[in-house]
């Protein structure tokens, strides 16, 4: 393992450390009963297996947008379009699933397709805005997430809603569509094979085929990347459809996995946190599951914490906060790291000098 | 001799890469001597200034200045204290006037509020009146040439009291005329009391103007001498612990077809100026075409037009007869050009990947490296080991990130992409700037092979050492335009040179007209 990478590791842990550290102390002060609170947010997840599932159904989706993100990270192309192109996937995949007439396994294939290519096109269009015309992906992308948002809300209430329900749902899906449950007393369902196959595929994309290598180029130096002779234009917008196809895919089986009918009305968050597991992961695909597995724990255990105890799960975004801002902040623990490295040069020195006699 | 006013005592720094880039210097002046600090490039001489100017804290050692222990722990600390330093890539405003560059930080104040702008002007001239410097403070920094920069940035640390000036390689940028200049207003800063270490790894203005001179060699001082005692052999010995053939030995040239078409090429650029103004010549397989002339002279332009940079018209460029102005960089690439750019931090390589990942940014979708839909991982590794071996470059291991490396170090993994290719037509963009003395003659041999290897290549440089030592032929550009061409470089002296660089001679268009072949 390399020296970075362990010094990557030692940072992340102790970023980790000290955001539930300070969270701790604040649910200490704050509360009557901090001492369930605590043992609810850190260990309630373990309690049952129906809270654990809890825990790997919200990973799924998690993967998915935590992937999508990275990929797009990777050619440094901060499109944040993975939420739109998650919720309009979904979108796409709902009508395939309420609509379209296929057998079994073939139907959640094709909605989960659909909701790719659909998603595709969602970070694809600032993808091309950015390309054609230097526009900024970050702006556009925020944008369009809350277009993606009430176009989606606008096709589901008007066209596909099911009157005779008490609430603002879609029809339900066609059994064919729905994707298997694998452990019983949980929603743990097929999606997190998907989710698997899709880290791998991503991991061998980006780090041993040519065209990740491009991504890769592109994304650390641009004008190296054009004067060694590789079609920036084209890799920037090739990360962000792949990006997307991805998000969307997540949404697609986000839904057939966990719902019979589409009842969103609000953006479901996935894709911002997708940015907080490519964070974690440090874009890289293989700490992806990782990641989202361990954002997901967070998650749940705040959420039973609040129901449980008076701490709101609000905490949970202190947590988030303090994480980021210390995993980002490049001068954190450099000088500890200086240090590691000064030791170890004048190790080297002394021993070449001893070579030397 | 006079007394010691600095001595830096013990000075260990290591950069947060690794690298050990002084390793216990001692180092001291005398006040009103120029000193000068010499040694190949990552040698550390730039390290230990900025540790005196306080832009990098050192791990160990300490500062001595007039007797008292000084820790400097800020420029700001440093100017305190009288020190000032010369930046080798300037630090001053483009868009504003000399005297405003001069004043800023310490801008004379009209009230509270607002910028005294007559007493900058009338402090400014002051100034460059009192050193002699013949200087237009009114003018925009961005018109002026960086001779004149040097000298802004001189004056600069001057008004902020220096009595202390490091300059770090002044004379990189400058023409041989611009460098004499330099020279005089530095003696006349020593007879004013002022104190110049001069930073340079070019031994003949070392020996020919400095009174004491420090040594490195690899983070280490080897030692103080008076400039007189010791010869430019004997520094180069030392700096490199080897003799240095500074000049490249190779056989006359044999041309033969043309590779390179270049035909009443014209560039104008966002300003409207004309950067390349009707140029028109060849180079042939097996010749080193040299392109000599101060820079912002068109070469960029020239460089840029003919690697895909930059857009082109039709029927300007032909490389084997083939129009290029259609075709992209990678076409380009394919056709069998490489180049060596100027830049090579912002376009020669991407700095956070790894010596591995920069070798093969030109190869990497070719057959060879890849087996279907994966690369070829093993023989990615074989092909850059092997080019890490054949062009010497330092290192642990190629997948050490690139930034770890020295800049000679850098350079050899760009040479090494280049070159592994077997271009036809190679264009060499300074191709040695700022690297050490063993890296650059083992870039130029290696140039010399690659012509031999029966490849056209075309060499632009600033430097008149390399371009006279390695070009067959050779033209000047001045202002965009080609201003003369000598067909036998061995027959032209660096004086004359410098006359046609300068726009002070020029020849007419039937002797320029020589370069063109068909």
């Amino acid at each position: 393992m390399s020296k970075n990478l362990k010094f990557d590791i030692l940072r992340t842990a102790l970023a980790i450390g000290i955001a539930l550290l300070i969270a701790l102390v604040i649910i200490l002060f704050v509360s009557k009963e901090p001492f369930t609170a605590i043992s609810q947010l850190l260990l309630g997840p373990l309690g049952t297996v129906r809270h654990f599932g809890n825990v790997i159904e919200m990973t799924i989706p998690l993967v998915f947008t935590g992937l999508a993100v990275s990929i797009m990270f990777k050619a440094s192309q901060f499109n944040l379009g993975a939420e739109g192109a998650f919720f309009f996937g979904a979108i796409g995949a709902s009508i395939i699933a309420m609509k379209v007439a296929l057998p079994i396994v073939v139907h959640p294939i094709v909605a989960i397709l659909v909701g790719g290519l659909i998603g595709a096109v969602i970070t694809g269009i600032p993808a091309i805005l950015k390309v054609r015309w230097g526009a900024s992906e970050l702006v556009s992308s925020l944008m369009l997430n809350y277009v993606a948002l009430f176009l989606g809300l606008y096709l589901i209430n008007y066209f596909f809603r099911d009157v005779s329900a008490g609430a603002m749902v879609s029809l339900p899906f066609l059994e064919t569509a729905n994707l298997l449950v694998l452990i019983p007393k949980t929603r743990i369902h097929f999606g997190i094979f998907i989710a698997a196959i899709m880290t791998v595929l991503a991991y061998y994309y980006l780090y041993k085929s040519k065209r990740g290598y491009e991504i890769i180029v592109t994304g650390e130096n641009i004008k190296f990347a054009e004067y060694s002779g590789i079609k920036t234009g084209k890799v920037i917008l090739m990360a962000q459809l792949i990006g997307g196809f991805i998000a969307g895919a997540g949404g697609a089986t986000e839904l057939l996995g966990m719902y019979t009918r589409f009842s969103w009305q609000a953006l479901p968050g996935y894709g911002w946190d997708g940015v907080i597991v490519a964070i974690l992961a440090r874009n890289n695909p293989i700490l992806v599951p990782i990641a989202a597995f361990f954002l997901a724990y967070l998650r749940i255990g705040a959420d039973l914490m609040s129901r449980t105890t008076d701490v709101q799960n609000d905490v949970i975004a202190i947590i988030q906060g303090i994480m980021i801002v210390l995993i980002v902040a490049t001068s954190f623990l450099s000088k500890y790291r200086h240090k590691m490295i000064f030791n170890e040069a004048k190790e080297n020195l002394g021993e070449s000098a001893k070579e030397g006699k | 001799m006079g007394e010691e006013i600095l001595s830096m005592q013990n000075i260990t720094k290591v950069y947060p890469n690794g690298i050990v880039a002084n390793n216990r210097v001692n180092f001291s002046i005398i006040k009103g001597e120029i000193h000068a600090l010499v040694g190949e490039n990552g040698a550390g001489k730039s390290t230990l200034m900025k540790i005196l100017f306080g832009l990098e804290s050192p791990e160990e050692g300490e500062i001595i200045l007039d007797g008292r222990k000084l820790h400097i722990t800020s420029p700001n600390v440093a100017i305190l204290n009288g020190i000032g330093m010369v930046h080798q890539h300037f630090m001053l405003v483009p868009s504003l006037t000399v005297a405003e560059n001069i004043v800023l930080g310490s801008e004379p104040r009209k009230g509270k509020l607002f910028l005294d702008m007559d007493k900058a002007i009338k402090m400014a001239e002051d100034l460059a009146e009192k050193y002699n410097f013949d200087i237009d403070v009114k003018a925009h920094v961005k018109d002026i040439p960086v001779g004149t920069k040097q000298k802004v940035e001189i004056l600069k640390a001057l008004l902020r009291g220096a009595e202390i000036l490091i300059l770090d390689e002044p004379t990189a940028v400058l023409t041989p005329q611009e460098t004499e200049e330099l020279f005089k207003e530095l003696i006349i800063l020593k007879e004013k009391g002022h104190t110049i270490i001069f930073i340079s790894h070019k031994l003949h203005e070392v020996k020919h103007f400095c009174d004491r001179i420090t040594i490195m060699r690899n983070g280490r001082s080897m030692g103080v001498y008076n400039t007189k005692d010791v010869s430019e052999e004997d520094i180069s010995r030392l700096m490199v612990g080897r003799d240095v053939i500074l000049t490249v030995t190779k056989e006359k040239a044999r041309p033969k077809e043309v590779v390179l078409k270049v035909r009443n090429l014209t560039f104008v650029n966002e300003f409207g100026k004309k950067a390349l103004d009707d140029i028109s010549f060849s180079v042939r397989n097996g010749e080193i075409l040299g392109v000599a002339g101060v820079e912002g002279n068109g070469q960029r332009e020239l460089v840029e037009s003919i690697t895909g940079l930059l857009k082109c018209g039709k029927n300007k460029i032909l490389i084997e007869g083939k129009d290029i102005s259609v075709l992209g960089i990678k076409e380009l690439r394919d056709l069998g050009i490489s180049h060596i750019p100027e830049d090579r931090m912002t376009y020669g390589v991407a700095e956070n990947l790894t010596i591995e990942q920069n070798l093969i940014s030109n190869t990497y979708d070719k057959k060879e490296l890849n087996n279907g839909f994966l690369m070829d991982m093993k023989k990615i590794i074989e092909t850059t080991v092997q080019l890490v071996k054949d062009y010497k470059i330092k290192c642990n291991s190629p997948k050490q990130t690139v930034k770890m490396l020295s800049g000679g170090n850098i350079q050899k993994v760009v040479v090494a992409r280049e070159f592994a290719t077997e271009p036809k037509l190679l264009i060499a963009d300074q191709p040695t700037r700022g690297i050490d003395v063993g890296a650059t003659e083992f870039i130029r041999t290696k140039l010399v092979e690659l012509r031999d290897d029966a490849s056209a290549v075309l060499l632009v440089s600033a430097d008149l050492n390399e371009v006279m030592e390695l070009s067959d032929s050779l033209i000047v550009m001045f202002e965009g335009k080609i201003v003369a061409y000598f067909e036998d470089t061995d027959k032209i002296t660096e004086e004359e040179l410098g006359l046609y660089m300068l726009g002070v001679r020029k020849q007419n268009n039937e002797e320029i007209g020589g370069v063109v072949y068909e």
